[in-house]
């Protein structure tokens, strides 16, 4: 089991509604970028002389520009629906990580500043001044929400969390206290194109070198190109699948699937990043930045189609605000969905009967899978609501014959987060993403050992990082965190092998019995 | 007659708050858009679709089902009930009666006790449960205790102190048409009538607002077709573009 300074939550029958012990957690801050970090982005780089005014007039400009702020500061009822919703809030047992305290923390300026009785009456609506305290108290906490919009499912009204977070980390960013993390990460997308900083050359080796892995393991050339004009699809996928583990099998599968399908593809290296954190600092101009290099690199490489890889919140960006943010997208094949994701593809496939899978390659595992986030909650795939839970489900089925699920009330829309979503994947936030994954945990520890469940499967580059560095804290191994298209990949039937491969697969078979 | 003056002016002043205040902050509801498509997912991919599912969450408060069983039936019981009182009120503005409002008449006693029963176990959670204790202010205790005591004055008036309702019709007639009639001064009467005007003056700047609020909440009424459907606002579109596009 891993080792902290810091008390793990242990996993029971249940997530216990821990009992609230405020202040538990208001150490936890994550890094404040550094000054050209901020600079990049187009934010002061460090904390301004006139923070108050700045950050009051930043929070009138976005309540005039986000109905979601405006609406959701005023309508919450305090019915408490929401507060034991939310994963940090049960692991951390923090009071101020109920999803309504978290908003409260923003709602008791907006009152003081922005509304008649909170002009007049602060104590009697729990209005208050914005004081330095209060500005280190939001970078903490908005720093403790994934945005995952779990307690939005439950809210009477829909109040999402993760709007009031993403409008406190944009107010915190414009008077110069940006996050490490992201910022940092979006000014390599800028200058290199992807989160990873992965300059073309090495992608280009990288995805030479995975094309032998490929080839060693099947027999067959398997193409994994980049920048490569007039392909038929520009595959747009986290940069963490180019050598992540476990990631990189992931690609490995989609690439066998373009295969075995005989789609011609391409990855840009101007664009080589699914990921979106402009979504995460809740700041549109850089998430629309981030969104057009995709929309250029497509028209630079002249395809007709854009698939997007697994990752959940760039999902949720590409699915959801794309075609706000970088559409129309109206030069592109208006036969397949834009963006379509290689899920959606691989299924369709699999329905026209134009690829195969042999779910016994994988019989040594017993699966289960856990709905991403910003999928479950912020998208779709397929033409029907709920196509986002049950097209990966069907995928994994149609690769694997053992299968459950985890309890019932922690999957689907009601899935809780792996803890590490939102831009908070970072290390300085080791002790909140530690116990911020206990519910998930907790519920996938549950089919370990009712179901001897071997392997959990995912489709968010984030969820499968934090997976690999939690698990070990629960006394789970670290490999169980599985690519759902590393499944498929396996599985996957290959119409050309040669046939000297297949003795040899045979031989090796024999030689195993 | 003093007192009359008092209340007639009263409810002149509440209405016009109510009335102007609530279509202020409709108006910059409707007014402030929604750059991105937000719904919570799965999320209905048709306008129709989006009507019933608003209509789920008006008529069944079909999340907080899903959030908490116990503030859900609460919350049923005391929103129900107040709208069968409320609608039952309608026969003191009126005249002739209209059918239905009649008809619903001996639904009065379940209606106030169903009102009295919802507001009360409610604020015993917001007491005893540590979690919403924490997120309460002071106006959230008293915002029930109000309506508590709207609807326990209502009451007595009916069943304890017999308040002369007739009197009351013609009076709330008066007010209506501008032709005064004096109005019963019996203690739940006087009680009953200043708590509903503090009502209808604090509706628009406290948390009642969710009423018309929520109809605008993003996240429960946009249609989830962005693929297929392009959303832009006009701040989007009105913004200097950065000049790398
Ligand atoms: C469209 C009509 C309305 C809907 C759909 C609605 C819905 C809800 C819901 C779902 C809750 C949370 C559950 C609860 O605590 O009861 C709530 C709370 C509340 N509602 Fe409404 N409501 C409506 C109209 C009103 C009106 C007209 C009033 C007052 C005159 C009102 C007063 C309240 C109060 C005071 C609470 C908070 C209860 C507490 O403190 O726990 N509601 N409403
Ligand atoms: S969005 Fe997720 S992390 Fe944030 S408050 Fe809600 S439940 Fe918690
Ligand atoms: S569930 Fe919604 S209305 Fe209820 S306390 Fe939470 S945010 Fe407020």
């Amino acid at each position: 089991m891993a080792k902290a300074d810091y008390e793990i939550p242990g996993l029971s029958q249940y997530v216990p509604v821990p009992k609230l012990e405020p202040g538990k957690m208001e150490h936890s801050s994550p890094f404040i970028a550094k000054p050209e970090h901020n600079a990049d982005l187009g934010f002061p780089g460090e904390l301004v002389d006139d923070w108050h005014d700045k950050a009051i007039d930043k929070m009138g400009d976005l309540l005039k520009k986000y109905r979601s702020l405006q609406v959701f500061m005023d309508i919450c009822v305090k019915c408490g629906a929401c507060t034991d919703k939310c994963h940090y809030m049960l692991g951390t047992a923090d009071p101020k990580n109920m999803p309504v305290a978290r908003q409260d923390l923003m709602r008791s300026v907006y009152r003081r500043y922005f509304t008649w009785p909170g002009k007049h009456f602060p104590k009697l609506v729990g209005a208050r001044d914005l004081t330095r305290d209060v500005l280190d108290e939001w970078y903490s906490y908005y720093h403790q929400c994934s945005e995952c919009r779990r307690c939005s499912v439950y809210c009477p009204y829909g109040i999402d969390t993760a709007e009031i977070t993403m409008a406190g980390r944009e107010i915190l960013a414009h008077v110069g206290m940006g996050q490490k993390y992201s910022n940092e990460i979006i000014g390599k997308v800028y200058k290199i194109g992807n989160n990873l900083g992965l300059p073309g050359p090495a992608l280009e080796n990288t995805l030479e070198g995975l094309a032998e892995d490929i080839e060693d393991e099947t027999g067959i050339a398997v193409a994994m190109p980049m920048d490569k004009v007039g392909s038929e699809v520009l595959l747009i996928t986290p940069s963490a699948d180019f050598f992540a583990e476990p990631h990189v099998d992931g690609l490995m599968g989609y690439a066998k699937v373009f295969h075995e399908a005989g789609i011609d593809w391409t990855v840009s290296s101007y664009a080589s990043e699914a990921a979106n954190f402009g979504l995460f600092i809740g700041n549109y101009d850089n998430m629309e930045k981030i969104a057009k290099r995709i929309r250029k690199a497509s028209i630079d490489l002249k395809v007709r189609r854009i698939v997007h890889g697994e990752c959940g919140h760039a999902w949720r960006v590409a699915y959801s605000f794309w075609n706000t943010l970088a559409g129309p997208f109206d030069y592109l094949d208006s036969n397949y969905p834009v963006p379509q994701h290689i899920c959606e593809l691989t299924y369709d496939l699999l329905q026209a009967g134009k690829i195969k899978l042999d779910p016994s390659q994988n019989d040594d595992k017993v699966l289960t899978f856990h709905d991403s986030c910003n999928v479950a909650r912020g998208s779709r795939m397929g033409d029907k609501p709920g196509g986002q839970f049950d097209i990966p489900r069907a995928l994994i089925k149609a690769a694997c014959n053992n299968y459950v699920d985890m309890a019932r009330d922690t999957i689907n829309e009601h899935t809780f987060c792996c803890g590490g979503g939102g831009g908070l994947l970072t290390d300085d936030l080791m002790e909140l993403r530690v116990k911020g994954a206990m519910p998930r945990m907790q519920a996938l520890n549950e089919v370990v050992e009712s179901d001897k469940v071997t392997h959990v499967a995912a489709i968010c580059a984030i969820c499968k990082t934090q997976f690999a560095k939690t698990l070990p804290y629960y006394n789970m191994g670290m490999d169980m965190i599985i690519s759902v298209h590393h499944l498929v990949g396996d599985a996957l039937i290959m119409s050309d092998v040669p046939e000297d491969k297949e003795e040899e697969d045979e031989d090796e078979a024999r030689a195993q019995d | 007659m003093f007192i009359t003056g008092i209340f007639a002016v009263g409810f002149y002043i509440a209405t016009i708050i109510l009335i102007v205040g609530v279509a202020m902050k409709v108006m910059r509801y409707a007014r402030t858009p929604s750059p991105l498509v937000i719904p919570t997912t799965p999320a209905p991919t048709t306008r129709g679709g989006v009507v019933l599912r608003m209509a789920r969450e008006v008529f069944v408060f079909e999340s907080l089902f899903k959030g908490n069983i116990w503030t859900w039936v609460l919350g049923i019981l005391f929103h129900y009930g107040m709208l069968i009182a409320l609608l039952r009120h309608l026969r003191y503005f009126t005249d002739p009666v209209w059918g239905w409002v009649s008809l619903m008449q001996w639904m009065g006693i379940y209606a106030g006790f169903a009102m009295l029963a919802g507001l009360a176990g409610l604020f015993i959670r917001r007491v005893f449960v540590d979690r919403i204790r924490y997120i309460s202010s002071p106006s959230d205790y008293l915002i029930l205790a109000l309506l508590f005591f709207i609807a326990f004055s209502g009451m007595m008036m009916k069943y304890v102190s017999h308040t002369d309702i007739i009197a009351v019709k013609e009076f709330i007639r008066g007010v209506m048409t501008f032709h005064w009639s004096p109005m019963p001064t019996d203690i739940p009467v006087l009680i009953h009538f200043t708590l509903v005007i503090t009502l209808m003056i604090i509706f628009p700047i406290s948390k009642m607002i969710h009423a018309p609020g929520m109809f605008f909440s993003p996240t429960r009424n946009m249609v989830d077709n962005p693929r297929e459907k392009r959303h832009v606002v006009r701040w989007v579109e009105e913004r200097s573009q950065s000049p790398d596009q």
